[in-house]
């Protein structure tokens, strides 16, 4: 325990700052977001990520998110474990055809109002598996999209600015 | 002792002839319908069945091929059938070999050749709403079609009984983790049985690399499993480089090992971390988390990428380091190696946390054996396999790798494993700096000659990946057969499972960590 206690004052608050420049690298698609999703979030938003069919080189940089560096929760991102519960899904991709019923599924399953952010370049538009038999190409194929944040894969800080962005917090 | 050539010349004297266009390894033609017998010897010599995979010929004006590839120590050995197309039919080897039965299953769901007497008939990979005869693998099939959905039902195994439930998990899951689905058959908590359903991220990879050049192949590769991209790619290349016979320059060869013992170090921290989180000591996953950003951001600064990402290319690679980024490795070395150690003692000396790694999902080393698993899990489960030790590359051949076995496969080997692997790999790296040649690091890069095959192993951090390549009659990709270690050790996790609890699944699949993507290609 002594070691445990003696690790964690040793360590301190490792937190960063979150880069100012947080126009980068990201694209905003469709109507401007309403007002009223601006307030319902409130700060707090909570995440279903969704693998459509990543290599899982995106989720890696998702999972970094949650690290004591980045830590997204000081912005009361929040990672659910159920899109019965989510404010955004943060799909990967491309969509595989195996994937396309779970993830209309899962964007089914989320209540209005949603948001949905493609992330990397195979999320985007299929990256380098392209459109074929068994790849749908990128997210937006299968269900709306609001944002792109595209990257192979996109850095956390670019997935964390791409998020606030999103919700113009 | 006997090799396996030894033995299979011995079984079949002269009707096995040397075909044409492979160098390495040792590859013989073998009849049809001696299939079965050849693979008995092979048994018999106690070989393990590395990968077994089908080719599509008839570009050549020939049949369909079928190609086991079994291994023993350090000798690898292929063996093929030809498969006319007029009876697209093979024997099985699920009677000797357990991973044969996916191998076999995908060959029938992606080629569409038929396994004479393959007890489990039901498509992997290839899910019940695909149409009975697409088959993406074959020529014919054209890969930009888009495949309409049928009517279909997977059958999955039922356990019968009072107070018998079943539980359906997947394929979008609770965590940040890529999709498959779990079925469990269970009594109460405890789990009577455990079936996986795999191929949601099935993008159609083996057929993408015949419509890549061989430059772009190596992007794609990179890409097979997004947390292995420097061994994946490194696989292919050298399965290239081995049908060209192109010499990378010494100083790319060091680089190349450098960045594989990097992506060893930092997966591994990972997952120990995550470990440690599925045994809800989040102190842990926390610490080992920020270890692993650190490292990977001496990636971005040196490397170029937080992940290594197209860094190995054909003829080497493409990044190159100075003396000030040497100095930085070695500095960023001692620091990390500190800060491992004092979390090392944490993890060790924890008892609530040993209470849930020990004994919880143990893979008997008879039963890995058994399954012919690879990588940490093999190690975790006392078998003796390293690529980097029995099939080694410079500099591989020139400074010492340590191998850690241990016997109990349970998570805490699995645990104790990689973190003696992270051990290893920080002094590895320190001697690779301690010896890195000069000079250039890329070569240039000639096409492959028509109807020749390579093939390499690689030892990336979950094991053994193995890349079998086959260029076609006009010098292009004919057909890329990718075997990450996931498609035999996924087989195991089925294993270790049984007479766990539902609620330690996590656990136990997480000290796994197979890999999805890698698997469903």
């Amino acid at each position: 325990m002594l070691r445990i206690l003696h690790q964690i004052f040793r360590t301190g608050i490792v937190t960063e700052p979150l880069p100012v420049d947080i126009e980068a690298g990201i694209e905003i698609v469709g109507e401007r977001l309403e007002e009223t999703i601006r307030k319902r979030f409130h700060r707090s938003l909570n995440i279903r990520a969704v693998d459509a069919g990543s290599c899982n080189g995106c989720e890696l940089e998702i999972h970094a998110l949650n690290n004591p560096i980045y830590n997204c929760e000081r912005f009361g991102i929040h990672f659910t474990a159920s899109p019965r519960f989510a404010d955004m899904l943060l799909v990967t991709g491309p969509v595989s055809r195996n994937m396309e019923i779970a993830l209309k599924r899962t964007y089914e399953a989320t209540p209005h109002p949603k948001l949905v952010v493609a992330v990397g370049d195979c999320g985007c538009n299929g990256g380098i598996f392209g459109k074929s038999y068994a790849s749908l190409g990128g997210i937006g194929e299968v269900i709306p999209v609001n944002a792109f944040i595209p990257g192979c894969p996109p850095k956390p800080v670019d997935l964390l600015q791409g998020i606030l962005r999103v919700i113009e917090i | 002792m006997n090799t396996l050539k030894d033995e299979i010349i011995s079984a079949f004297g002269n009707a096995v002839l040397q075909p044409v266009g492979c160098a390495h390894p040792t590859c013989f033609h073998v009849p049809r319908d001696s299939f079965i017998e050849a693979a008995r010897a092979m048994k018999t010599a106690d070989a393990r069945l590395v990968a077994e995979w089908a080719t599509d010929e008839s570009l050549f004006g020939r049949g369909f091929g079928i190609f086991a590839c079994f291994a023993k120590d350090s000798e690898y050995l292929i063996l093929k059938i030809e498969v006319p197309l007029d009876d697209p039919t093979f024997p099985t080897l699920t009677k000797k070999f357990v991973s044969a039965w996916r191998f076999e299953r995908q060959i029938e769901s992606l080629m569409g050749l038929v396994p004479v007497g393959h007890p489990d008939r039901r498509p992997w990979i290839k899910h019940e709403d695909w149409p009975e005869d697409a088959y993406p693998l074959r020529k014919e099939f054209d890969p930009s079609c888009s495949m309409p959905r049928v009517q279909g039902e997977y059958k999955f195994i039922r356990a019968e009984g009072e107070g018998v439930y079943e539980i359906p998990v997947g394929p979008v899951h609770a965590g940040i983790i890529e999709p498959g689905h779990f079925r469990f058959q269970a009594v109460g908590e405890d789990i009577l049985n455990l079936e996986e359903k795999l191929g949601y991220v099935h993008k159609g990879i083996e057929k993408r690399f015949e419509a890549l050049s061989w430059e772009e192949g190596s992007r794609l590769a990179g890409r097979v499993s997004g947390d292995t991209t420097v061994a994946h790619a490194l696989a292919y290349c050298r399965a290239i480089e081995a049908m060209t016979g192109c010499n990378v320059p010494e100083r790319g060869l060091w680089l190349r090992a450098l960045m594989l013992e990097r992506e060893r170090i930092a997966n591994h921290i990972g997952d120990i971390g995550a470990i440690a989180n599925d045994a809800s000591f989040a102190f842990l996953y926390y610490q080992f988390m920020r270890l692993k950003e650190g490292f990977l951001r001496i990636n971005l600064n040196l490397l170029g990428h937080r992940f290594m990402m197209d860094r190995v290319v054909l003829g080497g690679v493409a990044v190159n380091i100075n003396a000030d980024g040497i100095n930085e490795i070695y500095s960023e070395l001692d620091r990390f190696e500190k800060e491992f150690e004092r979390l090392v003692i944490i993890y060790d000396e924890n008892p609530s946390l040993e209470d849930r790694v020990r004994d919880a999902g143990i893979l008997k080393p008879e039963t890995a054996k058994e399954i012919g698993v690879v990588g940490l899990v093999a190690r975790a489960s006392g078998q003796r396999l390293d690529c980097r030790i029995q099939s080694p590359f410079p500099p591989y051949d020139r400074i010492v790798t340590k191998m850690t076995v241990l016997n109990s496969g349970d998570v805490h080997a699995r645990a104790w494993v990689r973190i003696e692997e992270i051990r290893d790999s920080m002094k590895l790296i320190r001697e690779m700096l301690r010896t890195l040649p000069s000079g250039e690091v890329k070569t240039s890069f000639n096409t492959p000659a028509p109807d020749v095959s390579g093939f390499a192993v690689v030892e990336g951090w979950r094991g053994e990946i193995v890349y079998w390549v086959q260029s076609g009659p006009k010098g292009e990709i004919n057909r890329c057969m990718v075997r990450d270690p996931s498609s035999v050790c996924w087989i195991a996790v089925e294993q270790a499972i049984h007479g766990n609890i539902v609620p330690d699944f996590p656990l136990c699949n997480k000290s796994f960590n197979q890999s999805y993507s890698g698997h469903d290609l």
